[in-house]
């Protein structure tokens, strides 16, 4: 039942963190249980909610569905690693700006979604933006102020990503934002 | 200082919550903390035989395995919290973890306490229980029946109760010019908010106090409940709801689960954590609807309307959940005429258990089956009669000129502009030119349908003694505590125990309109039984209303005494003081003034007050509204279905909302938003279906369809304001509004749509197989 432990090396939000693992452990609860970021929540059993969405390897899953040992070796940004309030990333400063989110649970899981969507489509149209979201559910917001804080992001990017590049070359390439 | 009331300002909840700094129950870790997992009965109705705990309280990790047995007497059963009266109400007993029989799948059996989440999960696998399996019944109807399956012995014929309201004798029917009848089937839904439920419990002892932090939309109540549920003194007890994940009512009853933690907490001597997974949650969180109304409107051919009747059949599920025999009674029955001149209404409720999940409160709780019953009568009558939707509507809706009305069932609403809300919604989209469209498009064989919902919502729970009257075991005031510090900050405690509606945005909008100070040196305090004197929490569009007029009076009793110091300072009488812009000043002698930060600190320094004052600055309320507050408005919903496959599609949606002075336009359009799409997901979408034996198919989100962004056009919104005259601030709700409307608007307008086909009614959700198959047989179901 309880099975041996493996070491485990993933890079959460630019740091390196170890630790063993049982192998069935869920990248959810290791991100949650073990590492403390209680940002990426879960809102269900059958992959289908997307509110424990994160980047691995800079694509979103969903870290139910991703083992911890899955995510040995790879780089894992939590919202948590998206931006704090110092230094917003467009996605989140456009939920806070368009009343994006109500309860806030199935939020972090869905900036995260909207991130990798403008990543692949820098510009989309609202109907793609409410195409894009087909992994996430919301239950509260009734997504209308979600597609405006998407859109409000995808106006911004373009300046974020040449703050953060001149930010990083300044950094003498640490890489750390 | 620019008015803050009104102002669609960000809201002040966001910067912990898209930061990844929320704390919700499970975020919640404490030393030693071991974890709880319930066995869950796969059967709906079973005798349990035998139990063989022992290799589960062996396993490696485990600390305790409870069965219902290992409970008897430890712990008294869940109460319900609401008994109708003259209802001839039975209350079976509901034990925390079944004794010897389980009544439906999910009814919890044993508890397994571990050392994580891992290791009680794999316990549970070695629990070993023998059932013998009962008759099962699931439909109302069948459970009220002669030798269906009983679940208690103490309620014959599965009937918990039978309640009426009004009196229509028959005559006002068998002699109506026009007469309509119509059943209609409301299905089950399920709330599923994104957070599952949740709970922590730390038991000291020592001091013998315990806090249990779990997702509650009103902690006090689950403190009054769970006090005698574990036998531990409210002084003794605390609850926190910290961050809650969304409610819509489902976190309103008192569960077994947030007792079993507790006492595990107690016995083992060390927190213990329990967290739903969302197929648990399927199955043992409260459900909302499921009821059967058979309705009966008359009238006359000139379109007015004379009496109506009805009769509801209420699937109360297995056990009596806290609120919900209230629900389809009180709540569903006296709103049931509507924004209509009724002059006669009888209605009643059989309230009736079956083995499936306990059935409760879902957002509006009661008057979405109102509103829509009233919503698709009001289009049947008007098909009878030749007469056109908006006609008939605007023919019988009470006139603003005519309230305060007093409805054929004993409500009295406040105040209404119930035309001028409909005439909105029409400025917003142009009928005529729709049916137009209409008529072309059938040409092409294109489907479009309009339908109207013009709704009024009994909100702002409550008046306590109507409370007492109608059976709620409990009050319905509220309380708040408006605190102003030495520096001038301010912290507002309130009884209400909002979890993503916003209110710490709006009541610090509140107290800085009355204050004239920055919003932003306002901190709104919920949640915490230790920190709130009382409070009765967030539900039935009560949280402004109640909670929200409680603050503007402590507010109001703050600005009073700190006039009689500012007074006393600037050597005047109180009368020849004004308060503007965040200072008290002397009329006409603008040089001749002091802040209200200064005041403040005068009032702590207490070193020059005048006589009969007492020293700092803080003021409570304990607000008891006079009346219901009565939010109105009218939905269009413009739907088109696909003639090949079904499928309808959203087309237009308009919404006008009254809901009394708006504080917050952005935070209210929002819920305005979230209600809609609950209410057309109840239309198109969503169903819980069980089968014969119980079981519910419809049992994770790829069973149960949950509306998604891409299910939806953008929504045409607008506000019409009418103030309330029941409480100060004249504000009456809108948590419930969208979700009330939007499913008859959605239903009204997929009948229209489909009246090529001779459509009258169409049980919900209206999937694409559903419509398919009424076009293929060009008929509707009766």
């Amino acid at each position: 039942m309880i099975t041996d432990k493996v070491e485990v090396r993933v890079t959460v939000n630019g740091v390196e963190r170890k630790s063993e693992v049982e192998p069935r452990r869920l990248l959810a609860h290791f991100l949650r249980d073990d590492l403390g970021l209680i940002g990426t929540h879960i809102g269900c059993d059958t992959s289908q909610c997307g509110s424990c969405t994160v980047l691995l390897n800079g694509e979103a899953v969903k870290s139910c569905t991703v083992l911890a040992v899955q995510a040995d070796g790879a780089e894992v940004t939590t919202v948590e690693g998206l931006g704090d309030m110092e230094n917003l990333h467009p996605v989140q400063e456009g939920f806070w700006e368009k009343h994006g989110l109500q309860c806030g649970f199935c939020t972090p899981g869905v900036m995260v979604a909207a991130v990798d969507l403008l990543k692949q489509n820098p510009n989309p149209t609202e109907e793609e933006i409410r195409e894009g979201l087909e992994g996430v559910i919301c239950r509260c917001t009734g997504y209308e102020n979600i597609v405006k804080a998407v859109q409000y992001a995808a106006e911004r990017m373009p300046e974020y990503e040449s703050a953060q590049a001149m930010a990083a070359s300044l950094d003498n390439g640490n890489g750390e934002v | 200082m620019a008015n803050v009331f009104g102002t669609p300002l960000k809201r002040r909840e966001d910067p912990r919550l898209i930061t990844g700094n929320g704390n919700y129950t499970d975020d919640i870790q404490l030393p030693g903390m071991l974890y709880a997992a319930v066995l869950r009965s796969p059967h709906a109705h079973a005798r349990i035989k035998r139990i063989d705990v022992s290799a589960a309280r062996e396993a490696e990790g485990v600390s305790a395995v409870y069965t219902g047995q290992d409970l008897a007497g430890k712990m008294e059963p869940i109460p319900t919290a609401w008994l109708p009266p003259d209802s001839d109400m039975k209350t079976p007993a509901h034990p925390a973890l079944a004794v010897d029989t389980v009544r439906y799948v999910g009814d919890g059996v044993a508890l397994v306490v571990a050392d994580d989440r891992y290791t009680a999960r794999d316990a549970l696998d070695l629990i070993e229980v023998e059932y013998k399996e009962l008759p099962v019944t699931v439909s109302q109807e069948e459970a009220m029946k002669d030798g269906a399956a009983q679940l208690h012995e103490d309620v014959p014929n599965n009937l918990a109760f039978h309640w009426k309201a009004g009196e229509v004798p028959d005559e006002v029917f068998d002699q109506a010019e026009v007469s309509v009848r119509q059943r209609f089937n409301q299905q089950r839904l399920i709330p599923n908010p994104m957070e599952m439920r949740a709970a922590v419990a730390r038991y000291n002892p020592g001091s013998q106090e315990m806090t249990i932090w779990c997702t509650s939309q009103n902690p006090h109540i689950h403190r009054f409940i769970l006090s005698g549920v574990l036998g531990i003194p409210e002084s003794k007890l605390q609850i926190v709801a910290p961050d809650v994940g969304g409610g819509f009512g489902s976190k309103i009853p008192v569960y077994p689960d947030e007792a079993l933690v507790g006492f595990a907490a107690r016995d083992l001597k060390r927190p213990v954590k329990w967290t739903e997974e969302r197929s648990e949650h399927f199955t043992t969180t409260s459900h909302g609807r499921d009821v059967v109304l058979d309705v009966e409107l008359a009238g006359k051919r000139d379109g007015t309307f004379t009496g109506l009747r009805i009769k509801n059949i209420a699937n109360l599920g297995a056990y009596l959940s806290t609120a919900a025999p209230g629900v389809e009674t009180i709540l569903f029955g006296l709103i049931t005429p509507g924004p209509y001149k009724i002059p006669l209404a009888q209605v009643e409720t059989y309230g009736v258990m079956t083995n499936t999940t306990p059935t409760d409160a879902y957002r509006g709780a009661g008057r979405p089956e109102a509103t829509y019953q009233i919503e698709r009568m009001v289009d049947l009558f008007a098909k009878e009669i030749g007469m056109d939707p908006v006609e008939i509507r605007r023919k019988n809706l009470i006139a603003e000129n005519e309230f305060p009305y007093d409805n054929a069932l004993g409500l009295q609403y406040d105040s209404g502009n119930y035309h001028g809300a409909l005439d909105k919604a029409l400025e917003m989209l142009d009928y005529e030119d729709f049916r137009k469209e209409q008529e072309e498009a059938r040409k092409q064989g294109k489907f479009l349908g309009i339908g109207f919902s013009t709704y009024v919502e009994i909100c702002g729970l409550g008046p306590s003694k109507v409370a007492g009257q109608v059976g709620f075991q409990g009050g319905l005031w509220d309380s708040a505590t408006v605190r102003v510090h030495p520096t001038g900050k301010v912290s507002v405690f309130t009884g209400t125990s909002p979890h993503g509606q916003g209110e710490e945005t709006t009541f610090a909008q509140i107290v800085a309109q009355k204050f004239g100070i920055p919003q932003e040196d306002i901190e709104v305090i919920h949640g915490d039984t230790n920190r709130i004197s009382m409070g009765w929490g967030t539900y039935g569009s009560r949280t402004t209303p109640v909670g929200g007029t409680a603050i503007g009076i402590a507010a109001d009793r703050v600005i009073d005494k700190a006039k009689k110091i500012a007074a006393h300072v600037l050597e005047v009488s109180g009368e020849d003081l004004e308060f503007e812009d965040g200072a008290f000043q002397v009329k006409g002698v603008p040089e001749k003034s002091i802040s209200f930060a200064d005041v403040t600190l005068q009032a702590y320094l207490a070193w020059d007050l005048p006589e009969g004052v007492e020293p700092s600055l803080e003021a409570q309320s304990f607000y008891d509204p006079e009346n219901f507050v009565y939010p109105f408005g009218a939905h269009i919903c413009v739907a088109e279905v696909d003639g090949e496959t079904g499928e309808v599609k959203i087309k237009r949606y308009a919404a006008v909302d009254d809901p009394g002075p708006v504080i917050n336009p952005m935070v209210a359009e929002g819920q305005v938003h979230g209600g809609i799409v609950q209410g057309v997901g109840q239309a198109l979408y969503e169903g819980a279906v069980y089968d014969k034996q119980g079981q519910l198919l419809s049992g994770t989100f790829m069973d149960y369809t949950m509306p998604k962004a891409r299910f939806f056009p953008k929504f045409e919104t607008a506000f019409t304001e009418t103030p309330s005259p029941v409480n100060p601030l004249g504000v009456k709700g809108i948590g419930e509004t969208g979700t009330i409307a939007a499913t008859p608007a959605v239903a009204n307008a997929v009948v229209d749509a489909l009246q090529p086909f001779g459509v009258k009614e169409i049980d919900m959700p209206f999937t694409p197989e559903k419509i398919w198959k009424i076009m293929q047989n060009g008929r509707g179901e009766e």
